[in-house]
């Protein structure tokens, strides 16, 4: 990899050829795009790592993998699920879980990661990721699902939290509260979406940096960044749609550099699946999070010289 | 508790109320913000549709393809989770809806465009050489007791309809004005290394691969091709056997 090094002696690649990390860099990556794919491997940008849907992956051959295998052999790579429904009142696909693990295996990212989400019923598939109520039953099988994922894939995931628009009459507890105990009771991780958290918070009223403490922020992983959409609701109050189609919002720019204050440098994403730019602004953006996280740990190792969290940044 | 088979339900049905037990922070109709998943769905998946069937959506022109695909994607929403599958049952569709009775020949070029899609992500195995495949072609025994095994991303397509000229027209290779499209056609689709290929064979080629692919042996496809067709081409059709990486194996029937 090229710029500056971010990975302490135990984590830089095993041999030349193999990026290989079990953890990704303290830097900022992008989502890959199939037509930018030709274009990272010809050009080798200096990306923190690359990000890609898992489900896109779960074909039987092709092109897809041989791209993705080049792709590997240079860069720590993310794989991000989109479908496994997690949050769904039935049990987990176990024939997409299989696939999911034979993805791993081929693959060996340095970080899983899913939604707090659900997508499916009755063999259906909808293409979203739609919102649960956060109570104690729905919060007992997300946390059994969370189980049986780590088990099956013998790994820590990272558990994103969701862009809502819908809230439940039978939810007993906020998403943050709902979000700690998941962490707490199974170990995973939190893939902290920074869009999100903003989103959610004009979407429901809140205060989004609150919102933002009562996460257990000590779990976090892996950030994503992304662009929103607007609208308005019923009584014409701002409703922001997580459309990953635009650009990072300033406001969200200024929740991250605040996320960041707490938990130190953290691996980034930026996402961005609509209205997909040039490879190069994508990666122009990517180096705003990089400075960012360079002055955080820059800040860090001012304040806290014995500082764990930036002994590798 | 809320019942995921009812909000299901609402999510592809415009027309239904949003589920009751939905809310607001500010208590304004939540009917709105459930459409924000109506939406994500419908367009997600008509835009993936659109991506996936070019030469179908030309045919018709975007809004009418959109307004089709819409119609498919609630009334059969997908039932696989892999996005670049989910218009497997697409032809079929095209082929019963009713607005689209007057393109005649439209299911079958979504049919063609799908099939290349499978072609694409099948899975990946080793192909004979010619030479391999020549040794076996020039012994007579080995005809006899042979069967051929094909890759996993090569299939066969036969329309009433000019599907091959229709789709060829779109990538520019011949003036659409000049495609009758009445004509039947037959289609040979496979991968070749990281492409797709899409070839138009005879009608007796397409017999004769077809009867290899159901487990006949070289002689016996071969036999039944000429019975059908004496002007059948078995040069030409064994050509495609060794001009392409068709054949992972030509193995003696147990």
């Amino acid at each position: 990899m090229h710029g500056s090094d971010a990975s302490t002696a135990a984590e830089r690649p095993q041999a030349s050829g193999d990026a290989g990390m079990r953890r990704l860099p303290l830097r900022c990556g992008v989502g890959l795009k199939a037509s930018h794919l030709q274009q990272v491997l010809d050009e080798r940008p200096d990306a923190g790592f690359f990000e890609v849907h898992a489900e896109n992956f779960m074909v039987p051959g092709g092109p897809l993998h041989h791209w993705l295998g080049r792709v590997r052999e240079h860069y720590p790579l993310s794989l991000h699920g989109v479908a496994l429904s997690i949050g769904a009142d039935a049990d987990l696909d176990l024939e997409h879980l299989e696939r999911l693990a034979l993805l791993l295996d081929r693959y060996q990212p340095a970080s899983f990661s899913e939604h707090l989400a659900w997508s499916t019923h009755g063999g259906t598939y909808l293409n979203d990721l739609l919102p649960l109520p956060y109570d104690r039953p729905c919060l007992q099988r997300v946390c059994d699902h969370v189980d049986q994922v780590q088990t099956r894939l013998r790994r820590r995931m990272l558990l994103e939290n969701p862009a809502t628009y819908v809230r439940f009459a039978s939810s007993t507890m906020d998403e943050a509260a709902f979000i700690h105990e998941v962490v707490r009771r199974t170990g995973c991780g939190l893939l902290l979406d920074v869009n999100n958290v903003y989103v959610s918070s004009i979407n429901h009223g809140y205060d989004a940096r609150a919102a933002l403490q009562g996460l257990p922020l000590d779990a976090v992983g892996e950030i994503h960044l992304a662009g929103f959409a607007s609208q308005t609701d019923g009584a014409g109050a701002p409703l922001l749609i997580d459309n990953h189609g635009a650009p990072i919002a300033p406001a969200v720019w200024d929740l991250y550099r605040f996320a960041l204050a707490s938990t130190g440098p953290v691996a980034t994403l930026l996402e961005r699946d609509n209205d997909v730019p040039p490879l190069a602004l994508l990666l122009a953006e990517a180096r705003q999070a990089d400075r960012l996280l360079h002055d955080c740990a820059k800040a860090l190792r001012a304040s806290h010289p014995d500082d764990a969290r930036v002994a590798s940044a | 508790m809320t019942d995921q088979g009812a909000f299901v339900s609402a999510l592809l049905d415009p027309h239904q109320a949003c589920p009751a037990d939905l809310r607001s922070w500010n208590g304004s109709d939540p009917t709105p913000r459930f459409a924000v998943h109506r939406n994500n769905i419908v367009v997600s998946l008509v835009d993936a549709l659109a991506e996936q069937f070019p030469v179908t959506l030309e045919l018709v022109g975007a809004e009418f393809f959109r307004a089709m695909a819409q119609a498919f994607v609630q009334q059969h929403p997908p039932r696989t989770r892999i996005i670049a599958f989910i218009g497997a049952p697409f032809a079929d569709f095209i082929a019963s809806f009713a607005p689209a009775a007057s393109v005649p020949y439209l299911a079958d070029v979504a049919r063609l465009e799908m099939t290349r899609i499978e072609a694409c992500h099948a899975a990946d195995a080793d192909t004979l050489t010619s030479d391999a495949i020549e040794r076996v072609m020039a012994d007579p025994q080995q005809l006899a007791l042979v069967a051929v095994m094909f890759h996993p991303s090569v299939y066969l397509l036969s329309s009433p309809h000019a599907i091959f000229s229709l789709w060829a027209a779109h990538q520019g290779a011949l003036d659409i004005a000049d495609v009758d499209p009445d004509i039947a056609q037959h289609v040979l689709v496979f991968r070749d290394g990281l492409d797709v290929q899409a070839l138009q064979i005879t009608f007796g080629a397409y017999g004769f691969l077809t009867r290899l692919r159901s487990g006949d042996t070289l002689a016996e496809a071969a036999g039944a091709a000429v019975d059908t067709d004496a002007s059948f081409d078995l040069p030409g059709a064994i050509a495609l056997l060794l001009r392409h990486p068709l054949v992972t194996g030509m193995e003696p029937l147990p």
